[in-house]
């Protein structure tokens, strides 16, 4: 289930742009991996490489290789509707379809691709889901409510229940918690120390003891100047990083001595 | 200028009830000075659009004087603004409800069941009335917008989800224009088609009527649906691609579902708005006084039309052609009133909530 | 999913490629109807510009015939504009800036309904009501402003004059302009407002010095928006006007120069051969006039999107 990704000398653009340059990491399979790094270093675009939703933006795209358990997923060959449903992904803001109710959010990504299943496979996959996303004991008699119903933290826990329900070997986590309260927050970070039990797990997030409190590994990312592109600065243990980084930059940065 | 604010003078204020009090006080004034001098017309009848204009004058001036002698004249000025507001929505209200209650007091009188059960075949007195229009209105409104729902919406998917460059720019341009195309215009344009297509003997049809409307109705529905795939959060479309859907299931099953309501909305009005369209009828689908359901032949009467030439071709007993013109109006008005009430009704109940 | 700089090609899904081909076909399907519309009419106009054609007695040659017409048409909506506009103004201001926000919403429903109106509804109450209602204040005016050309000449006995057209067609207008306009004015950065009034000034000032100055592009394409509107119509002016094929300022006479759009309703059903090509030509005349200002009214919103920002 869980995979290991690397990425060689890997450059992310926009058109022209290059957002992100040569980033050389292994992400590790059944462990959290945080991107940090001060806000346009490019740890979201570089998410989203991942699963490459970055090409979804008209005229992006990336150089070097990405590879997954040895499996380049840049392949000419690869379809990257099929990458996608190997490597979920949650995002900033909870954003459930609006049009369904809990049961068919947690069941979307089948539906939403014609599969069909039989009623009893539905319930038990939605079981399954929920209680993996601990959201199971609040919504089990509220199944078929709207998504939209549920509070913020509700609703990104759907989220994520979604993103497992279709069983990937990847969770990617983009600042999943930036907008909820401190409770929902809690409960996310959680969940998330759970999931690696089964799933590679990768999170961007802005708050640094967020990074030290659930992640393995962390990646420093920082930028020269605007306009100049990202850079892995660092990539350590977590404890590693934010007790004796090696580089400078990361030293300023975790301890709140940057810019 | 501001400093006129700290002056004593500045702070006065005429009260709340001088505004109302000095409107009501100068119609009457004009009004007793109307009927003082006896000027009215031959049948004694005053003139309500002089008394309402001096009245209205009156007011303004009295209003300004008392105001800036009072308050001062940015004050003044201020109220001469507001009066003219007031005036300019009043001048609005006044036209619709004047209408409203003419198309109804007129047109109850011949709103009857034989009204909407018999058509105007061999009737040259009495009686008569507009099944053969009402029935041609619904299939020529009906083919329409089967010709342009889906023209239309699949436009706007164009323009929102795939359209990239010039072609893409191209289109909503000419969508924009094509909203600008007069209806007589869109008529001449079907009866030309057909008189191409089908020669000078069966070029007026009810289909070339059903072309001239989804002319007409197209941009609209690209317009509206295009607003509402707009507002589709495309943190929805990422969820979607995010979980392994094509980009097409995507649209298909996301994005026009949640859109869903408001492009209804959008499609009802639309309807409302080619229903009463006449002139592109008159010329391409003709007129008729049998009942005539077949749309690819023959002339076919519509119900805007049947309004027209009710009043415009009156026979020996006029009155009669002109109390069925006006229940058809009502009766089309009817129509547009529950059309745009029930998008409305829609908008509301099925906008998805959060 | 487009990739660059020979980056990989995904491979495309059937179901992706019909669904966008099909979506492009609709776009592409729309350039041809208005290319279709002008063809058609072009080609039925033909035989009117031979000089050859037989009019049966009903024109001399195609200019001579049209000219008046268009004067018609075009002296009609200048009228409507010039009543409407103030108005438009005045009512926009009001939905926006003076009425609270249910009573706004109200005007707005109001605005609609207005709008939703068939213009032969227009039409029947503009001839029944309306030219009556306004005839003796014609009199009145003819009596003792006659030495104003435009309201001189021998007054129309029924209202059914170019005034009267030109106040129908304004009401007919009046909900599509103060719509925009009160779109642009709502757009109005409030940040320009609030300095104004913490400026001291007062409603009327901080309009003039935020509100209108701002929305003025928003004005002058509604302008031509409803005036593109007004030069359209047909029903209306078809049934109220007393008409007659020539050039004539006067705005209270019988004698009212038609408009295109009338002139081919009331005399289409009945014609044939060279007089039809004629009225179509006419029609084909309509339409490039009014795509002109229609496109010069979608050239101004544009050119403001981009400068203002505020979209």
């Amino acid at each position: 289930m869980s995979k290991r990704i690397e990425l060689k000398s890997l450059n992310v653009y926009y058109s022209k742009f290059l957002a992100v340059e040569d980033v050389n990491m292994v992400i590790e399979p059944k462990a959290i991996t945080a991107f940090i790094g001060p806000s346009g270093c490019g740890k979201s675009t570089l998410i989203r490489t991942l699963n490459r939703m970055h090409e979804v933006i008209p005229g992006a795209y990336v150089e070097g290789s990405l590879t997954m358990d040895g499996e380049d997923i840049y392949a000419a060959e690869v379809d990257p509707v099929k990458v996608r449903r190997q490597v979920g992904m949650v995002f900033q803001r909870p954003n459930p379809f609006p049009t369904m109710s809990i049961k068919e959010n947690v069941l979307s990504g089948y539906k939403l691709n014609n599969n069909r299943m039989s009623k009893s496979d539905a319930d038990e996959l939605t079981e399954k889901a929920l209680v993996g996303a601990n959201l199971w004991n609040e919504v089990k008699d509220r199944l078929d409510r709207p998504g939209s119903s549920l509070s913020g933290g509700q609703q990104q826990r759907l989220c994520i229940a979604r993103a497992i329900a279709v069983e990937p070997d990847v969770i990617l986590m983009d600042e999943p918690t930036s907008a909820l309260d401190p409770i929902s927050t809690a409960a996310i970070e959680d969940l998330a120390v759970e999931l690696k039990e089964k799933f590679t797990v990768v999170i961007v997030t802005h708050n640094m003891q967020q990074a030290s409190r659930i992640s393995d590994m962390t990646a420093f990312f920082n930028i020269a100047g605007t306009g100049m592109p990202g850079k892995l600065i660092e990539y350590d243990r977590t404890e590693k990083i934010f007790s004796n980084p090696t580089q400078k930059q990361t030293e300023d940065y975790v301890s709140g001595r940057f810019g | 200028m501001a400093t006129t604010f700290y002056g004593i003078q500045a702070t006065a204020t005429l009260p709340r009830w001088f505004s109302p009090l000095a409107l009501i006080g100068s119609l009457a004034l004009t009004t007793a000075m109307f009927v003082v001098s006896g000027f009215t017309d031959e049948s004694g009848n005053l003139n309500l659009l002089a008394i309402a204009v001096l009245g209205f004058a009156l007011y303004m001036i009295m209003t300004y004087l008392i105001s800036r002698g009072v308050e001062g004249r940015r004050k003044a000025t201020d109220r001469m603004v507001t009066g003219w507001v007031s005036a300019a929505f009043a001048l609005a209200v006044v036209p619709l409800v004047s209408l409203a209650w003419t198309v109804f007091e007129k047109g109850i009188n011949r709103l009857d069941a034989e009204f909407f059960t018999s058509s105007m075949r061999n009737v040259v007195g009495e009686g008569g009335g507009a099944l053969h229009a009402i029935i041609g209105t619904v299939e020529l409104t009906t083919i329409a917008t089967l010709i342009s729902v889906p023209l239309g919406i699949m436009t706007a998917i164009y323009l929102v989800e795939y359209g990239r460059g010039r072609l893409a720019k191209a289109v909503t341009f000419f969508v924009d224009v094509m909203t600008g195309i007069p209806s007589i215009v869109a008529g001449l344009f079907a009866f030309s088609l057909f008189l191409i297509l089908l020669g000078p003997a069966s070029a007026i049809n009810g289909m070339a009527g059903a072309v001239s409307l989804a002319v007409l109705m197209t941009p609209v529905v690209v317009r509206s649906a295009e607003e509402m795939l707009k507002i589709v959060p495309n943190e929805l479309r990422e969820a979607s691609y995010a979980l392994g859907v094509p980009k097409w299931l995507t649209v298909v099953k996301v994005v026009l579902p949640t859109a869903l309501a408001g492009i209804a909305t959008g499609v009802i009005i639309a309807i409302a708005r080619v229903i009463g369209e006449t002139a592109p009828l008159l010329l391409a689908a003709g007129f008729t006084t049998s009942m005539n359901y077949n749309p690819l032949s023959e002339k076919m009467m519509t119900l805007p039309v049947f309004v027209y030439t009710s009043y415009a071709i009156q026979g020996t007993d006029a009155a009669s052609y002109v109390d069925r013109a006006w229940a058809g109006a009502l009766t089309l008005m009817l129509i547009v009133m529950l059309l745009n009430l029930g998008a409305r009704i829609i908008s509301k109940l099925f906008s998805p909530k959060g | 999913m487009t990739t660059l700089g020979g980056q990989v090609k995904p491979k495309v899904r059937l179901g992706d490629l019909v669904f966008s081909r099909a979506a492009s076909v609709a776009g592409i399907g729309i350039l041809i109807t208005l290319a279709a519309v002008a063809v058609f009419l072009f080609i039925q106009a033909l035989p009117a510009l031979n000089p050859e054609a037989d009019f049966s007695g009903k024109a001399e040659n195609p200019i001579s015939y049209v000219t008046p017409y268009v004067f018609g048409t075009l002296y009609g909506s200048i009228i409507a504009l010039a009543i409407a506009t103030p108005l438009a103004i005045g009512i926009a201001l009001y939905i926006s800036h003076y009425a609270n926000r249910r009573f706004s919403q109200i005007l707005g429903y109001i605005m609609d309904l207005l709008a939703a109106i068939p213009s032969v509804v227009y039409g029947l109450w503009g001839i029944m009501v309306l030219a009556p209602f306004l005839n003796p204040t014609y009199l009145w005016l003819n009596e003792n402003l006659g030495w104003i050309p435009l309201f001189a000449g021998q007054v129309s006995a029924t209202g059914r004059t170019m005034l009267t057209v030109g106040i129908v067609l304004a009401i007919m207008v009046l909900p599509i302009m103060a719509a925009l306009i009160r779109e642009v004015f709502l757009q109005t950065p409030r940040l320009h407002e609030e300095a104004a009034l913490a400026l001291g000034a007062t409603r009327w000032e901080m309009i003039k010095m935020a509100v209108l100055p701002f929305g003025r592009p928003g004005i002058i394409s509604s302008m031509m928006l409803g005036l593109g509107r007004a030069l359209g119509e047909t029903m209306a002016v078809a049934l109220v006007l007393s008409p007659a094929s020539i050039i004539n300022f006067a705005l209270l006479t019988s004698q009212n120069s038609n408009t295109i759009a009338a002139n081919i309703a009331l005399h289409f059903p009945e014609s044939g051969g060279d007089y039809r090509s004629l009225l179509i030509a006419s029609g084909l005349m309509l339409f490039l006039i009014t795509m002109l200002i229609n496109m010069l009214a979608r050239y101004i919103i544009s050119r403001r999107a981009e400068f203002s920002g505020a979209n």
